[in-house]
């Protein structure tokens, strides 16, 4: 029985990811009646993250603050993390399927000689085993899996598993620990940012996504307006990152990011596996291509065979139409 | 430089699923280099051929699996060792591949250890960093350039489509990620050669281990393919009336906008 689980937050410039919120979901699916326990590391004041977990359904959070731990890095997150886990001892633990979740949860399910169960889109408790559900084979098929031994370990896939609603009137305590990180092997000399500002990719509830049929970089300008429209975020197809029409942090596919956005509105893009693998799960998927023959037809729920330039325009008119 | 190479075979890309009998069907499948794993044999010969040394591809599999390792001979590593677990596990999961390659590596002294960052079949990720704690050696994972001076490593990282600069020292492991480097195709000089070239063969017996050592710790109970999705509709007409179409159809039958 999970009586304890950890659910470890991850922040982006300063706030707690969706898919924190997302794994206290998980983690209340795991037992709705067991202890929930937050636990955030950074190197500024951690206060307000961790008030926002307890608003979103943890009972009380533990807070790690040290200049080693202004940018994630596995030595350092690793060792601060393992010193509060060391001393809660959970049955379980949770985070998500994020590239500091992936880098991560391997060290530490290694240190804790422990099972793990990466990238789950879903999960089912029956009060005693969960079975968590993950893609395989780039999301061609899903796999049921148990834990057999050890702690019920997991990373959940960002906009899979809906977060609780927020709830202010939730309390909690939040206690801060003093960790000694040192030794750190790898050092970030620096950070190159080209992800865009806003919306994150792999966050989105909705996105559109160019491929080589927009043709160029100024090609992908309706499209950005789109996404604004629709308060969402823009993507790409590998060919259009190859084709330098936008950079490779918009890649949506096996390589790029993995989404799974309600709406995706795929502009251009034939729909080679390897894209349809970082985006097939989506909820509602729209193709716009010239080609009818494209591959993206098969996956997608709406199709306009037709002029993206042409369509797009119109597209953002109609949207505006209804929201106002 | 003592370089080796994490590699696994996986279906190729292309190749459609089927379940049978709880399993995946992989009856007449082709199978390949995981893509990934690729990325790490490519960037082993490069590092090899900068700075000398000796590569060796390592896989876990059966006995089919010299086919893949032969592939990777043929495009310049040195020397294979196939772990061959068909005959003693039955079943394994992550836990159970880190634990047998920590048997395997524990003396052998690696410099530098690459993986790919990810299979594209079960696609954890996690046996990279699972074997570098054990081996107790710095990792960074989906790397895109990789550049060694003496013991220290410069390298890029992909994070979420940022970059990191990152310093650490030898001895490491790393996971490639796409955009490190080109892999070569093997040449035909190169799979003759690749023919000659030492393939090891070991079962976990050789490794000292026994199977409750790498007993796995997570099971699959079940495998199913996604529900068939209906057939999409693509919309007629003039093209503004199609819009027109699209957008009543987002917002009242799918709620979505």
């Amino acid at each position: 029985m999970t009586e304890k689980i950890l659910v470890i937050g991850e922040a982006r410039d300063g706030e707690l990811r969706n898919v924190s919120f997302e794994a206290i979901a998980a983690a209340k699916k795991i037992n709705a009646d067991g202890e929930i326990v937050g636990v955030i590391c950074g190197n500024e004041d951690l206060k307000s993250q961790a008030q926002e977990m307890i608003y979103y359904g943890v009972d009380r959070v533990v807070t790690i603050q040290h200049d080693n731990l202004e940018t994630y890095t596995s030595e350092g997150y690793g060792q601060a993390l393992l010193t509060v886990i060391n001393e809660e001892s959970p049955d379980g633990i949770v985070m998500g399927h994020t590239s500091a979740g992936k880098d991560l949860s391997p060290k530490l399910a290694t240190k804790l000689e422990t099972g793990l169960i990466s990238d789950a889109v879903a999960l089912e408790s029956d009060g005693d085993k969960v079975q968590f559900t993950r893609p395989i084979y780039s999301g061609k098929a899903f796999e049921k899996k148990i834990i057999t031994s050890g702690l019920t370990f997991v990373t959940i896939r960002p906009n899979n598993i809906p977060a609780l609603e927020r709830d202010e009137s939730r309390s909690g305590d939040i206690s801060s620990k003093d960790v000694d990180v040192t030794d750190i092997r790898t050092v970030i000399k620096d950070v190159i940012r080209k992800a865009s500002e806003g919306v994150d990719l792999s966050e989105a509830n909705v996105i559109v996504a160019g491929g080589r049929g927009v043709k160029s970089a100024d090609g992908f300008k309706p499209l950005y307006e789109l996404a604004e429209v629709l308060g969402g975020a823009v993507g790409a197809s590998r060919g259009a990152c190859d084709a330098d029409y936008c950079d490779y942090s918009l890649q949506i596919g096996q390589t790029g990011k993995v989404v799974t956005p309600d709406l995706y509105i795929a502009v251009g893009i034939s729909g080679a596996i390897q894209h349809l693998a970082g985006m097939s799960n989506s909820k509602v998927i729209v193709a716009i291509n010239k080609d009818a023959e494209s591959n993206i037809f098969n996956v997608a729920d709406y199709g306009i065979v037709g002029d993206l330039f042409e369509v797009i325009p119109l597209l953002i008119e109609e949207i505006k139409k209804i929201k106002q | 430089m003592n370089i080796y190479v994490l590699l696994k075979k996986t279906f190729d890309t292309e190749e459609k699923i089927a379940v049978s009998g709880g399993k995946i069907e992989d009856d007449g499948a082709e199978f390949i280099i995981n893509p990934y794993d690729e990325y790490a044999v490519e960037e082993a010969i490069n590092q090899r051929d900068a700075h000398g040394g000796e590569v060796t591809v390592v896989t876990i599999g059966d006995e089919d699996s010299e086919k893949q390792l032969r592939t990777a001979l043929a495009m310049g590593a040195d020397k294979a060792v196939l772990i061959n677990t068909e005959d003693d596990l039955e079943d394994g999961d992550q836990f159970t591949t880190a634990k047998i390659l920590e048997a395997y590596f524990e003396d052998k002294e690696a410099d530098l250890i690459l993986a790919g960052n990810v299979a594209i079949d079960e696609a954890s990720g996690q046996v990279g960093p699972r074997l570098a704690e054990y081996l107790g050696i710095p990792y960074v994972t989906t790397i895109t350039d990789l550049k060694i001076d003496g013991e220290n490593a410069t390298i890029e990282k992909d994070v979420e489509g940022d970059v990191e600069i990152i310093e650490t020292s030898l001895p490491l492991l790393v996971t490639c990620q796409q955009g490190l480097n080109e892999p070569r195709y093997p040449s035909l000089p190169g799979i003759m050669k690749a023919k000659k070239k030492p393939l090891e063969e070991l079962e976990i017996d050789d490794l000292d281990l026994e199977e409750e050592d790498v007993e796995p710790k997570t099971k699959t109970i079940e495998i199913f393919l996604p529900p068939e999705k209906e057939a999409g509709k693509v919309l007629e007409g003039e093209v503004s009336d199609q819009v027109k179409e699209l957008v009543s159809l987002l917002k009242n039958e799918k709620k979505v906008l």
